[in-house]
């Protein structure tokens, strides 16, 4: 959905979603990397289990939640990558004493 | 320097332009300041990642984005305990604030607090706004500026507004194809726009700019489509086409990305949720907070500065920051009135020239009813689920007002807790009621102002603890 | 537009909304004047709670209207389902109040007694030390001592209940009068005149369920209704899967799956803020009562306003000069709604009332008039 611009760095950092290894640019936010990705839905919403995926990329919207290493409904937009991040897609109400 | 006490005499909120000058301000004055933004690096949106840019070319989004340059980094060489990755998430009338760094929980006050969180985007709901693969063209701006991202595929920008242009003035730039641009703006807006112009002729630069923005627009040769209605995002399970009326002809273009734009309103959260007073702006179709001409807020010790106290633009933010650094001095007794006042010539006469271009601009790119008042299919609340038709049935039964309705429906209990819904929940009751939105109210605003845990409430501690 | 009715009630908040039902169904024409959507509304502030255990410590019949009006709800839940199809998420299967030391554990058991012997043991209940309680919400902390629990406790949602209120008013044909705030209020030969803004109402009957503002009003048809603000800060979360299946005086997870967190008693006057320091107050608590909450994130606090009477016991006052007028101020509003709708309406109607009605009405304040001193 989204892609580099050309002459960028090429620096890659590993990350894994939802189990499997994936490699998306560094200093980037995690919505970002999901869009790079083209991961779309990134989560079911809790009231109709409806597919959503970022909105406004700055943290107004809640619609790019998602867990990560081990924390749900965290804003992807307000986080940046980092190697090794365990992220996981995920349905809006979560077993909070699963965690 | 990050944070290292709990009490500072002027606390800036946000590191937008705005907040930048303002802390810049003062500190050059001698007061003892400290800002908090919830981004890594300074800027705001506007210049968002602009000394951490990861472009190849730092001018691809145009000349204003690297004019952030400089601001920020006389910022970084001041005298300011500048903390990032702070999130704000409490501030109350008597100046206490709760503040999040790195998963801790901190308190601080201020004797003066200036709040410089800046804007959001105006809500643009239609229906199918929710699929995945809509976006709003801001989103866009961010994703190219922060991560040097741009479409894949076709993308189709609609909307209204200066800033929709540019970016599609930034993706030409960039050799993105761009399917078509949808202009919602009616010809009346135009005309009455136009009433404005002389005034618009005192930032003659401003519209140089615009006029050069469209010529590239036109010379690209994108497909233009004017005085779109009825505009309708559609797909299962992710946005597939999008329907629209223009020219007096049904439309239909497939694509997996619309970016969508109907200006940007201030973000009100913080200010409103304190208790600082906000009245409607009818020709912005906006909430705005009352402030004086320093910026000075309806709470003491409270001013709000930047583009958070009325849309005028980051030249325009800078200088109102600088106003507002220049009074927190005066206030705490580093300047006296005659230089305060003195110091201030110039800056207004600067920012009134830089704000002359606005009454055109909202003028011309006014955003039409049927985008501010959206048809009964439109999920006016995204995080509960609530339709427009929901809203106008119980405005039918005489709800009284934004606040019950909330209660009676859920719509702006989510967790953006009004930010995305409440201009159009607003504006459908008051239509439905034949009143203006001033009179129909707004939700109220609370804490917490961002996202924060139990566990981390219940473990706040003082800065200084946490740094050992 | 029709301004002349048999009866008006004076705020539509869920006293009012449940007293206009109930006259309204019986088919007098009866409208409710309500004022703004920005008022102190103590409805739109409320815990949820149907909340019996407590009730009435030290007075007996405020022990004995608590459990009648509580033993009213599922029958009352029912009609307002059936009429208005709204769901409340109503639940009756008992409630707890936690003892966080034993200190508590001891004020609570006796309170408990209290309230039993006030009703001749038609207030049932239990005091479960930790053992017992762990087997009945398993997610306590060792902090928890114990709770106290009885069997006649519930919750529900109080938004959906005024609405569902609201709803079944208009159903029965009531007059909805919104944003009307009612100015003052007259006798006017057998009847009343009141204003608000420039609209003129007459009544026969005037029933006030203003709130905050009854203690004005009443003022003008010669009533002293001693009621003042005690703020209440409250905390919602995110929603989580259901881990919670009853209600608690601290911590209820409602049909949505948020938790909202309260129960912290201020005196301010009428701020409806937050501090830092009550909703830190409240979230440590929370924590301590259910460590697993701590990655849970909050969602919303708000202050809200409760219509606190000078003894904390509901009042219930007819107006001896003006018979025609009435005056209803309690905390309650949601216990006490379905006996406001059946027993409060029928006796504003003149029906056979409710022998426990007069107890609350303001000569209790008044020395010279009481017959019986109540502990």
């Amino acid at each position: 959905m989204f892609q580099r611009l050309k002459n960028t760095s090429p620096e890659l950092v590993e990350l894994n979603l939802d189990g499997q290894p994936v490699s998306v640019p560094t200093g980037i936010s995690v919505a970002a990397a999901l869009l790079y990705l083209d991961a779309k839905p990134i989560r079911r919403t809790a009231v109709s289990d409806s597919p959503r995926a970022p909105y406004c990329m700055m943290g107004v919207c809640f619609d790019c939640l998602i867990e990560i290493d081990g924390q749900p409904n965290l804003q992807a937009c307000q986080v940046n990558v980092a190697r090794g991040m365990q992220i996981r897609r995920q349905n809006a109400a979560y077993d909070s004493e699963a965690m | 320097m990050p944070l290292s006490k709990s009490h500072y005499s002027v606390l800036v909120i946000g590191g937008g332009p705005a907040g930048m000058a303002a802390a810049k301000t003062a500190a050059k004055y001698g007061v003892d300041v400290a800002l908090v933004d919830e981004q890594f690096q300074p800027g705001g949106q506007i210049y968002r990642n602009v000394d951490r840019s990861p472009l190849p070319d730092i001018d691809l989004p145009g000349k204003e984005y690297t004019f952030g340059k400089t601001e920020v980094l006389s910022f970084r060489q001041a005298d300011i305990d500048y903390q990032p990755g702070a999130s704000v998430w409490y501030l109350d009338r008597d100046r206490c604030v709760g503040v999040l760094i790195d998963g801790v929980n901190h308190r601080l006050s201020a004797d003066k607090i200036i709040i410089a969180v800046g804007a959001q985007e105006r809500p643009m709901p239609i229906p199918g706004w929710q699929l995945p693969g809509v976006m709003s063209a801001g989103a866009g701006q961010i994703l190219l500026k922060s991560a040097a991202l741009v479409p894949g595929a076709d993308v189709v920008l609609a909307g209204s507004g200066p800033l929709l242009l540019l970016l599609a003035w930034q993706y030409i730039r960039a050799g993105v194809s761009i399917s078509a641009i949808l202009d919602t703006t009616t010809k009346i807006n135009r005309i009455k726009a136009l009433a404005h112009l002389p005034r618009a002729l005192g930032a003659v630069d401003y519209l140089w700019k615009g006029l050069g923005l469209i010529r590239t627009i036109r010379r690209a040769r994108i497909p233009l489509f004017s005085n779109v209605s009825q505009l309708v995002a559609e797909g299962e399970p992710k946005l597939q086409s999008i329907s629209f009326r223009s020219g007096g002809r049904d439309h239909k273009i497939k694509t997996s990305l619309l970016l969508l734009h109907q200006g940007v309103i201030p973000s009100l959260h913080m200010a409103q949720a304190a208790g600082c007073g906000i009245g409607w702006n009818e020709s912005q179709q906006c909430w705005i907070p009352e402030v004086d001409s320093w910026g000075q807020s309806s709470l003491p010790g409270i001013l709000i500065t930047g583009d958070g106290a009325g849309i005028s633009g980051a030249r325009a933010a800078s200088l109102s920051g600088q106003l507002s650094g220049l009074q927190v001095a005066y206030e705490l007794k580093q300047i006296d009135c005659k230089q305060r006042d003195r110091l201030a010539v110039t800056l207004r006469n600067a920012w009134n020239r830089h704000r002359s271009i606005r009454p055109f601009l909202d003028a011309w790119y006014r955003a039409p009813d049927s985008y501010l008042n959206p048809p009964d299919e439109t999920m006016v609340c995204r995080c509960e689920e609530v339709f427009a038709s929901e809203i106008r049935d119980i405005a039918k039964i005489g709800c009284i007002g934004p606040n019950q309705a909330k209660a009676f429906t859920r719509c702006g209990m989510g967790p953006c807790q009004g930010r995305l819904c409440g201009n159009t929940v607003e504006q459908i009751m008051a239509k439905s009621r034949g009143e203006s939105v001033a009179q129909t109210g707004r939700y109220r605003a609370r804490p917490p102002l961002k996202p924060i845990t139990l566990g981390q409430i219940a473990g706040s501690m003082d800065p200084g603890e946490s740094n050992q | 537009m029709k301004t002349d009715f048999d009866t008006i009630i004076v705020g539509g908040g869920l006293v009012g909304a449940a007293v206009a039902c109930g006259i309204a169904s019986r088919g007098t024409s009866v409208a409710i004047v309500d004022g703004e959507d920005g008022d102190f509304r103590a409805s739109r502030g409320n815990f949820g709670l149907v909340w019996v255990q407590g009730k009435g410590a030290k007075h007996a019949p405020y022990a004995q209207w608590s459990g009648n009006a509580a033993k009213l709800w599922p029958s009352f839940e029912s009609k307002l389902r059936d009429t208005t199809g709204i769901n409340i998420g109503f639940q009756q299967n008992g409630g707890f109040d936690f003892c966080l030391s034993e200190q508590e554990w001891q004020v609570r058991s006796e309170e408990m007694r209290s309230v039993a012997q006030h009703t001749q043991a038609v207030f049932e209940y239990s005091m479960l030390k930790h053992t017992e309680l762990k087997q009945k919400i398993p997610q306590i902390s060792d902090d928890v001592i114990g709770a106290s629990f009885s069997p006649q406790d519930g919750h529900l949602n109080p938004l959906y209940l005024l609405r569902a209120l609201h709803q079944l008013f208009v159903l029965l044909n009531g007059a909805y009068r919104p944003r009307q705030r009612v100015v003052s209020v007259q006798p006017d030969g057998d009847g009343f005149i009141l204003r608000s803004g420039s609209t003129r109402y007459t009544a026969g009957q005037v029933v006030l369920c203003a709130g905050l503002d009854n203690q004005r009003l009443a003022k003008e048809l010669d009533m002293d209704i001693p009621v003042h603000p005690i703020r209440g800060q409250l905390l919602i979360t995110e929603r989580l899967k259901p881990f919670l299946r009853y209600p608690c005086l601290q911590i209820r997870q409602t049909q949505e799956g948020t938790l909202q967190i309260g129960d912290s008693h201020e005196d301010v006057g009428l701020d409806e803020g937050t501090t830092l320091d009550v909703i830190t107050a409240l979230a440590t608590r929370a924590v301590r009562i259910f460590p697993h909450l701590k990655n849970v994130k909050l969602n919303r606090a708000w202050g809200a306003l409760r219509v606190m009477t000078a003894d904390g016991i509901p009042i219930y006052h007819r107006s001896e000069r003006y018979p025609g007028a009435f005056a209803l101020s309690c905390h309650s509003g949601v216990s006490l709604a379905a006996a406001h709708e059946k027993l409060i309406s029928g006796w504003i109607c003149g029906d056979q009332s409710d022998l426990l009605i007069p107890e609350f009405s303001v000569d209790r304040f008044d020395v010279s008039k009481t017959q019986k001193h109540i502990a």
